[in-house]
């Protein structure tokens, strides 16, 4: 075989590839192939805006079917192949409740909400952290994730909770906290020690009636929207849409949700913070003057 | 750098020259990139999607981790560099949750037929008078791998791969335990064991099956008369110190190697009956880097590039210290060096994979000759260059073309009087097309459809596939070597 025909086998076979696409290409439009991810009228138009990223809901469709459909499903109902497995279940993008918001309970998150769900991942349960994708991946994402509820076409996001600048902690901050914490009934689901052993822990279930479990505060992991006292402060003054967790806004104010979060942090004894070495310090002092967490405790507070 | 290589001559033929080279380069591109992505919805569609071994325990696609199984994408890449931990809770090491069996076989049935031009056989004038085509067809099967891999504790992780040839002899892939994430710093992870280097473009993960197709000849290459038997691409044993960022758009390798390809037992193989290895190692650097490539104003960007370059210092035996006749121990060992850059290119569902790499061995490697008797005159350092163009079409995650150009060209020959002076002896081009459709990924395994063509130019040697009888007819007319492949290839 000369050079000649060498190069001319590697040019037919290059057409025939060539000629395959576009045969298959002008068949397209004549044959309406069940797209396992068609989507609504939306995915054509949605978008999402994202720190100056705007992200496409068409090129976020293709994303979702290589890295989502698995256990969200090819319709987005949470429902795919892989959920029956999975405990937490995967979220259902057709009711547009999300957990893990910068807005007032009962309302659609931001862009970024969506955007930093994705980038963070949900430590306790299967969904991992989207940080290899690209900003503008993640941005394609949340476009087409908005393409599952005809809430996105019809209502706004909520207005972003102001989280005002965090009090001093100190351990009278933390002893409030605790009454707080004792009087609001945290410890009924997340048990007395935070250790997600409280009295109504078992018979918890999420919107869906599937059973799910309140945070463990002792293991040290990452919260379910964050890793910060601020990311603290959002999850109960806006509450886990979907999850038993409720809105904390209407109950308290500003600066006591900031005790709360610092006597929170005590709870994690497993991470090493500042709250939990002023509070250790406080109970090898006053251990016994404490009136225990729990159903026991009328006042609930020292 | 070689004197033919700046000039851009090619020493393989006159009329094949480097500029044509780039041209079918081009064509290649030029095709794969004009199948439209609206092609992607005609083709056929599953709501079903793979789970690998690794996937039935985090409960992930396969499409999540690999651009099409096996190669990864860059968050299967992520995945693997945190050793095989997604940094979640579900990262628990296996044993505490009975319902995962942290194992995978793949095999491949397939059909496939390899022809050989320019070669010896038996003919009517006797053994070894005749001169032609070899050809053979037929059912087959591949080797099998039974892949076992996991965490074993948390920043502890492992891979037990043993596999099998088509016959069922068995050896060790790859075995070795890795320490994960050293003082908490991603940068600092520890592989001990038979791996494979951290190759940007690895041949133990890429979609070619064929004889010819299924390795890049760049990564096995030696010049003619070469004793050297370092392969790139094959797996080594030792110890590696290597490091990412966060999201490994940043990542080093640097790994301390036993200078015997790989082999176990003091042996230079993996498999019984090996020449015994020496005593001397090796050093294998390699670093890449990731960046986003934007687009237009308005649309989404490109996708992730990443460029990286490595470096291969080793040593090979010249001679064997012996035992009545019978060698024990490899010495009198001579280096030899791999130097190249590779990358990972993405434009939209276009995948592009353009290695480039150069090779140079002691003259006693070259020659073949123990390195306690002087060199015959004319005798110098074997080099060689070249590389490999590959692109990926994903028409979506269950769907990809394939298409592969590479040319080697020898350098400087062992001998500068070899035969009639060509100096294109040793040379390869090849080129190979492919198709990977994965019809059907049930939850837990995998199935694609393999189809290959492949066709290898070689001058003076056989083929690095292995076909043909080992004899080739006349060392200065090329041997073309062909693969047409059709294979079933699945996991569980």
């Amino acid at each position: 075989m000369t050079l000649k025909k060498f190069a001319v086998t590697f040019a037919l076979g290059s057409a025939v590839l060539l000629s395959a696409g576009a045969t298959r290409s002008t068949a397209q439009s004549h044959v309406n192939s069940p797209d396992p991810l068609l989507g609504t009228p939306s995915v054509a138009t949605e978008t999402s805006n994202i720190n100056g990223i705007t992200g496409h809901a068409e090129e976020g469709k293709h994303l979702y079917r290589r890295f989502c459909i698995g256990c969200h499903g090819p319709d987005g109902n949470g429902q795919g192949m892989n959920a029956q497995w999975i405990d937490p279940q995967p979220r259902d993008f057709t009711e547009a409740t999300f957990k893990c918001r910068s807005t007032p309970t009962g309302t659609l998150p931001t862009d970024d909400d969506l955007y930093n769900a994705i980038t963070r991942g949900f430590v306790t349960t299967n969904m991992p952290s989207w940080r290899p994708l690209n900003p503008q991946q993640r941005a394609n994402l949340v476009a087409f994730i908005k393409t599952w509820s005809p809430r996105w076409a019809k209502e706004k996001p909520g207005a972003v909770l102001n989280i005002p600048p965090e009090t001093p902690i100190t351990i009278e901050s933390i002893l409030h906290g605790r009454e707080l914490f004792q009087k609001l009934e945290c410890w009924k689901c997340h048990g007395p020690a935070g250790n997600a052993d409280g009295p109504s822990a078992a018979t918890l279930t999420d919107s869906k009636g599937n059973p799910i479990k309140p945070f463990n505060f002792t293991t040290g992991d990452r919260f379910m929207c964050g890793d910060t006292n601020r990311d603290l402060y959002r999850i109960f003054m806006t509450g886990l849409d979907g999850s038993p967790m409720p809105s904390f806004a209407d109950v308290i104010q500003p600066n006591d949700a900031w005790d709360l979060v610092h006597f929170l942090r005590t709870l994690q004894v497993a991470l090493p913070n500042q709250e939990l070495t002023l509070w250790q310090s406080y109970k090898a002092a006053h251990g016994k003057d404490l009136k225990p967490i729990g159903p026991d405790s009328a006042g609930g507070a020292q | 750098m070689s004197k033919k290589f700046r000039e851009g001559a090619n020493p393989m033929n006159e009329f094949f020259s480097r500029w044509k080279t780039m041209l079918m380069c081009a064509f290649l591109l030029i095709a794969i990139t004009a199948c439209d992505v609206r092609t992607a919805s005609a083709l056929p569609p599953s709501k079903v999607i793979a789970i690998p071994a690794f996937a039935r325990k985090y409960g992930l696609p396969c499409s999540a981790c690999h651009t099409a199984w096996p190669e990864l994408n860059n968050f299967g890449q992520v995945f693997r560099d945190n050793g095989y931990q997604l940094m979640n809770d579900r990262d628990s090491p296996i044993w505490q949750n009975p319902s995962y069996f942290p194992i995978s076989f793949r095999i491949t049935p397939n059909w496939h037929r390899e022809t050989a031009n320019n070669q010896v056989f038996d003919g009517p004038g006797g053994a070894g008078t005749g001169i032609g085509s070899v050809t053979q067809s037929g059912f087959d099967l591949s080797g099998m791998d039974l892949w076992s891999a996991g965490t074993i504790y948390k920043n502890i992780s492992f891979v037990l791969l043993p596999s099998s040839d088509p016959t069922a002899v068995w050896h060790f892939e790859a075995a070795f335990i890795r320490f994960d994430n050293l003082w908490r710093s991603p940068w600092l992870n520890v592989r001990f064991g038979r791996f494979e280097m951290d190759n940007l473009i690895s041949e133990k993960r890429f979609l070619f099956l064929s004889n010819n197709g299924g390795i890049y000849q760049i990564y096995h290459f030696t010049p003619p008369g070469d004793s050297n038997n370092f392969g790139y691409g094959d797996n080594q044993i030792g110890v590696e110190l290597a490091g990412h960022s966060a999201n490994s758009y940043t990542r080093y390798s640097v790994a301390v190697l036993s200078s015997n390809e790989g082999g176990v037992d003091f042996t230079t193989d993996v498999v019984p009956g090996a020449p015994p290895a020496n005593r001397t190692y090796d050093v294998n650097l390699a670093f890449s880097q990731a960046f986003n490539a934007p687009g237009p104003p308005g649309e989404s960007g490109f996708g992730q590039e990443r460029i990286g370059a490595f470096a291969y210092i080793g040593q090979r035996p010249t001679s064997f210290q012996t035992l009545n006749g019978s060698p024990l121990v490899g010495i009198d060992n001579k280096p030899f060096y791999r130097l190249g850059f590779a990358a990972d290119l993405s434009y939209k569902n276009l995948e592009l994979l353009p290695l480039f790499m150069y090779g140079h061995d002691n003259p006693y490697l070259g020659t073949g000759l123990a390195s306690n008797v002087p060199l015959p005159p004319g005798a110098q350092a074997p080099t060689f260059y070249g590389g490999f163009l590959e692109a990926h079409y994903y028409f979506n995650p269950q769907n990809v073309a394939l298409a592969r150009f590479e040319q080697i060209n020898v350098g400087q020959q062992a001998f500068n009087n070899i035969g009639n002076g060509s100096g294109s002896n040793g040379n390869i081009t090849a080129f190979t097309f492919g198709y990977r459709w994965y019809p059907i990924m049930f939850s837990r395994g995998g199935v694609a459809l393999d189809g290959e063509y492949s066709r290898v130019r070689t001058i003076g040697e056989v083929p690095l596939s292995g076909d043909g009888d080992g004899t080739v007819a006349n060392p200065f007319n090329a041997v073309w070597s062909s693969s047409i492949f059709f294979g079933i290839d699945f996991d569980f």
